[in-house]
């Protein structure tokens, strides 16, 4: 029954309590709706880093982060294999490829690139380069003189589907290597500068080209959504040795992107306690505001014999219904909007030089995590009863005799 | 043993500069099952005493035992379960819980003492019904006339099973017919179950209805009338 | 006489008239921080990437920008240096020219972009000079030899003193090649900008790419942000008057995109977290309000039954609330300006974020920057809102019949 009494408290003035409940409703809805829109910001710049080839994890010749040219080349690839095929959880996706850097170029233009030689059919499912082909088509094993480029450094060129493009790179006697090549297909990455950053075609090509035999630039690896790159990494390290290879987590391998993402979690929390405090306000008022209007109750009830404690919990228990339906329809609209959001996204494409600078992609997709929500929801519970704490204090104070003197 | 005993009881009041001296070394003994009341002018004094011996106010001098309870000494949480157990108030006007009905008014009291529910239950329905409510206990205050608010805080005072009932001027806002009908009802808990009760008051009609007449005036006993 | 009345209605309760007061002047205060923060944020990213790319304004061909097509150039690029630079707001000018090539040491080749200055003038218009670490700055006269970012000579392997092989294309076609000695390396920052280029005299680039003298870009680093429209304009007529208007002139804006709507967007996003934040305020402080009103309705009662009319008493309760207000906000702008303006002198260090401010350029630390903008846009949002939410008891206020409005408790 207790229950009931402080249910039925917080409705005996139903404007009030609604007008309080709008403020915890509007606050929490976009705690969790906001919250959503910049972890997806945040969540984007990962998987763009990660899709964008680097993977969860990379094997490389040491050396090779530091200094990617084909010095660093991994001769041997054959033990690396191994171990990976030993060490790597059910349902990983790996491959080995050619990264070299180079100029390519045509009558018209030239530009440094990052020429890339893949894998096709296994590339596939483990970069964004399988799903990013829109016209022309995908490159094929046997493709010796096939090139993708991106969107934009079509354009750059000048270009189009048929044309030759020439690539230059130094090969592993030290010359220049060169060789034509023809567009075969045309991908649209996330952003800009990945279109006009790398070239894929097939591993051999690439392979024959800088005369490098069995050799890789690189071997990368794409886990199943559960597991934990470090761990991962560890295993993989485990097995080779640490003076001729280096195994790197793909936090390593884009520490701005962590940094970035360290930095989304502070944003985060912070707006939820800005949020907060602005609703809080509101909160403490209210809940005085009915502890005095009862002043003569509560002097009632401490002449009836209640305990001042007693008094304290039950106006902290009115505070946390309020709470509660305020959280809860926060939540509920909060994810619900998000959701509909989340197949159309937000476009940005009215500002697309701006969000390429800023690192984002063309699109941003709102992303629900559930330590968002329970933290939005514990920021408000416990600063929201904490705040209570000085009315329900007040509460316990009143004397029965002043408060039951004015009749 | 008596139920209370009060001993040169003093109590000023300080309202902003000016100091008031409600009680001025009030001695009083009053009897089990005693049915007595206060009486004397507003500003007599009354009002106070009754306070301090339901542990609602302290005296500033003398000794106050209530039912083999010294006051002096207790601490809030102590005065609070002895008013939960002992005492029972029934105040002039704004005696009830506005959302809660009447029953669960009743319940109230007990849920506090830590009655099961369906003991509780039990308990309050009965004891509306022999206050005459018996229809009406799913009302709410405002809902209830009175005459019937003072009937569910009489039956509320008395289901805790208290020693004493504290009331405080009970029939200051009903008509004669009414007051006199909750007199009647208080008299009949008093004779049936033994509870002491102590009125303050200035209503005609209530010293008439008691058994010993105490009457105050500026701060002091001014008059001791047993009557039958 | 309003406002007395309303004042002192307003300390019938303190307690609730005080925490009204800090709601609205909390929000005040963090719109007035966080604006400033914004906008001395924004300050500093563009003097950065005009300072170390852009400069303020340049003059270039026609569709040089878009397609940094080699045969664009600015001929006779001496003339318009010496007209422009007598313009009034111009601080210093100089000349680039910029090309690509394939950059070969003893180990490596990679692709690297040319840039062609003046090494004089260069310095005084960017930050090339202060952020030269290794060896030294270019001089007028150093024919051949070249600075490099440091990421770029780690890739190619080079060190001071090195020899490079440099291969392009010239203006006109032909093969532009040239050894360079590495004289210098610098280090900005930000990693594109320190592993793409290769900065060489003028004089070298122009004999070495055929320019026959002349420039892709002529840059113009203005006194300050605020002028350069002005000196936009002055350019152009400048231009006209000389017979030179097949140039085009671009302010920092057009050659930095990018920035610009990175800026839009942080500023419609910052004004989409602000809006809710106040309004959310705005109910929490719409109890205090209506409760003020409320528990005055007899009293209210009394004061239309002895013939005040509706209106006045209308006057008196929104007078109430803008006091409220209007001392909150008051509050807000004080303790905003006091905030803002100790960190505007010691700056904001958060802690995690260097990595990601060097690759913008910007500073270790933000100094957020108070200005007339800053510190009204907030206050009034704040006083907007609140006067909305005013508005509701208000008109409550105004539909009081006396008799029922007595009848009260």
């Amino acid at each position: 029954m207790i229950l009931e009494f402080a249910w039925r408290n917080i409705w005996r003035n139903r404007r009030r309590t609604a007008i309080i409940l709008t403020a915890v409703v509007i606050g929490v809805w976009s705690m969790i709706f906001l919250g959503a829109l910049m972890r997806g910001i945040a969540d984007q710049m990962v998987r763009n880093g990660i899709a964008t080839l680097t993977g969860h994890i990379q094997v490389h010749q040491k050396g090779f982060q530091a200094d990617p040219s084909i010095e660093n080349r991994i001769r041997e690839p054959g033990g690396i294999r191994r171990v990976l095929e030993e060490t790597l959880p059910a349902k990983s996706l790996w491959t080995a490829r050619v990264r070299v850097p180079a100029v390519a170029a045509n009558a018209r233009h030239s530009a440094g690139i990052t020429l890339v030689g893949i894998d096709p059919p296994v590339e596939k499912d483990l970069s964004f380069i399988g799903q990013a082909v829109r016209s022309g088509r995908y490159l094929e094993r046997e493709d010796p003189r096939g090139i993708l480029v991106g969107e934009a450094l079509l354009h750059q060129f000048e270009t189009r589907i048929g044309h030759r493009l020439v690539l230059m790179s130094q090969d592993t006697a030290g010359e220049i290597a060169s060789r034509s090549f023809t567009i075969v297909g045309v991908y649209r990455g996330e952003m800009e500068s990945t279109e006009k950053a790398y070239a894929f075609v097939t591993r051999e090509a690439a392979r024959e080209m800088l005369k490098m035999d069995g050799a890789v630039s690189e071997f990368a690896v794409l886990l199943p959504e559960e597991e934990e790159a470090g761990p991962v990494a560890a295993g993989i390290r485990n097995g080779l040795s640490p003076d001729s290879y280096e195994v790197l987590t793909w936090r390593e391998m884009l520490p701005l992107v962590s940094a970035v993402l360290a930095l989304y979690d502070q944003f985060i929390f912070l707006w939820y306690v800005v949020v907060f405090i602005a609703m809080g306000f509101g909160l403490v008022n209210t809940v005085l505001m009915a502890v005095y209007e009862r002043m003569r109750e509560f002097g009632l009830l401490k002449a009836l014999g209640m305990r001042p404690l007693r008094i304290v919990g039950d106006v902290l228990l009115e505070a946390f219904f309020i709470l509660g339906i305020g959280v809860l329809a926060g939540n509920v609209l909060g994810i619900l909007s998000t959701l509909a959001l989340k197949t159309r996204g937000i476009d940005l494409s009215a500002f697309a030089a701006g969000s390429e600078f800023a690192g984002l992609g063309r699109v941003i997709y709102p992303t629900l995590e559930l330590r968002d929500i329970l933290l939005a929801n514990g920021v408000v519970f416990v600063l929201g009863l904490v705040v209570s704490l000085y009315p329900a204090l007040r509460a316990a104070r009143f004397t029965p005799v002043e408060a039951l003197a004015r009749t | 043993m008596n139920m209370v005993e009060c001993r040169d009881v003093k109590k000023i009041y300080r309202q902003g500069k000016m100091e008031v001296q409600a009680l001025r070394g009030v001695t009083l003994s009053i009897e089990k099952g005693a049915f007595m009341a206060l009486a004397g002018p507003s500003g007599s004094g009354k009002t106070t005493l009754l306070n301090i011996i339901g542990g609602l106010d302290a005296a500033d001098s003398g000794t106050v035992v209530v039912d083999g309870d010294t006051l002096a000494g207790m601490g809030q949480g102590d005065l609070a379960d002895m008013r939960l157990r002992k005492v029972g108030f029934v105040f002039q006007s704004y005696n009830l819980i506005p959302v809660l009905s009447a029953r669960e008014n009743v319940e109230f009291i007990m849920l506090l003492q830590g009655v099961s529910p369906r003991e509780r239950r039990d308990r309050a329905l009965s004891i509306l019904e022999e206050v005459g409510l018996s229809g009406l206990h799913d009302r709410r205050p405002a809902e209830l006339s009175g005459g019937q608010q003072q009937r569910v805080a009489v039956a509320r005072a008395i289901v805790s099973g208290p020693s004493i009932v504290l009331a405080d001027e009970p029939t200051a806002n009903l008509d004669s017919r009414t007051g006199s009908d909750l007199l009647d009802m208080m008299k009949k808990m008093n004779e049936e179950k033994k509870v002491t009760f102590i009125f303050s008051t200035h209503d005609r009609m209530v010293m008439d209805y008691a058994r010993r007449l105490v009457l105050i005036r500026d701060g002091q006993v001014d008059g001791d009338h047993p009557r039958e | 006489m309003t406002l007395l009345i309303a004042w002192r209605n307003l300390w019938r309760n303190p307690r609730r008239s005080v925490l009204t007061m800090t709601a609205i002047a909390f929000a005040s205060t963090l719109l007035i921080f966080m604006l400033s923060w914004q906008f001395g944020s924004y300050e500093t990213m563009i003097n950065a990437s005009v300072k170390i790319q852009t400069g303020h304004l340049q003059i270039q061909a026609p569709k040089y920008n878009e397609d940094r097509d080699m045969r664009r150039v600015v001929e006779k690029p001496e003339e318009i240096g010496k007209r422009v630079s007598t313009l009034p707001g111009v601080a210093a000018l100089t000349f680039r020219a910029n090309g690509f090539v394939l950059a070969s040491s003893r180990d490596r080749t990679y692709g690297a972009f040319v840039v062609g200055i003046e090494p004089e003038r260069e310095a005084a218009l960017s930050t090339l000079k202060d952020i030269t670490r290794q060896g030294s700055y270019l001089a007028g006269e150093d024919d051949g030899q070249a600075l490099l970012g440091e990421l770029l000579a780690a890739n190619l392997q080079v060190g001071l003193g090195d020899e490079l092989t440099v291969i392009g294309q010239g203006r006109d076609g032909s093969v532009a090649a040239t050894v360079l000695v590495v004289k210098g390396l610098y280090r900005s920052g930000q990693d594109e900008f320190d592993r793409s280029a290769i900065h060489i005299p003028l004089s070298t680039f122009q004999d070495v790419f055929s320019m026959r003298g002349s420039v892709h870009e002529v840059v113009i680093l203005g006194d300050a942000l605020s002028r350069v429209p002005e000196v936009k304009k002055k350019t152009r007529e400048a231009l006209r008057e000389t017979g030179r208007d097949d140039l085009v002139v671009l302010d920092w804006r057009e050659l930095l995109p990018g920035l610009v709507q990175a800026i839009q967007m942080d500023l419609v996003s910052g004004f989409i977290f602000y809006v809710i934040l106040v309004v959310v305020v705005a109910f929490s402080i719409l109890n205090t309000f209506l409760m003020a009103i409320l528990e005055r309705t007899r009293e209210f009662g009394v004061l239309l039954a002895i013939g005040m009319k509706p209106e006045r008493l209308v006057r008196l309760v929104l007078a109430e609330s803008a006091v409220l207000t209007c001392f909150g906000i008051a509050a807000g702008i004080l303790f905003g300006v006091l905030l803002t303006g100790y960190f505007q002198e010691h700056g904001i260090f958060i802690p995690g974020s260097t990595e990601i401010l060097r690759q913008f350029g910007l500073p270790e630390r933000i100094y957020p920057r108070l200005s007339g903008l800053s510190v009204t846009l907030g206050p009034v949002l704040v006083f907007l809102i609140t006067l909305l939410t005013a508005l509701y008891p208000a008109g409550r206020v105004k539909r009081l019949r006396a008799v029922d409005a007595m009848a009260a408790p």
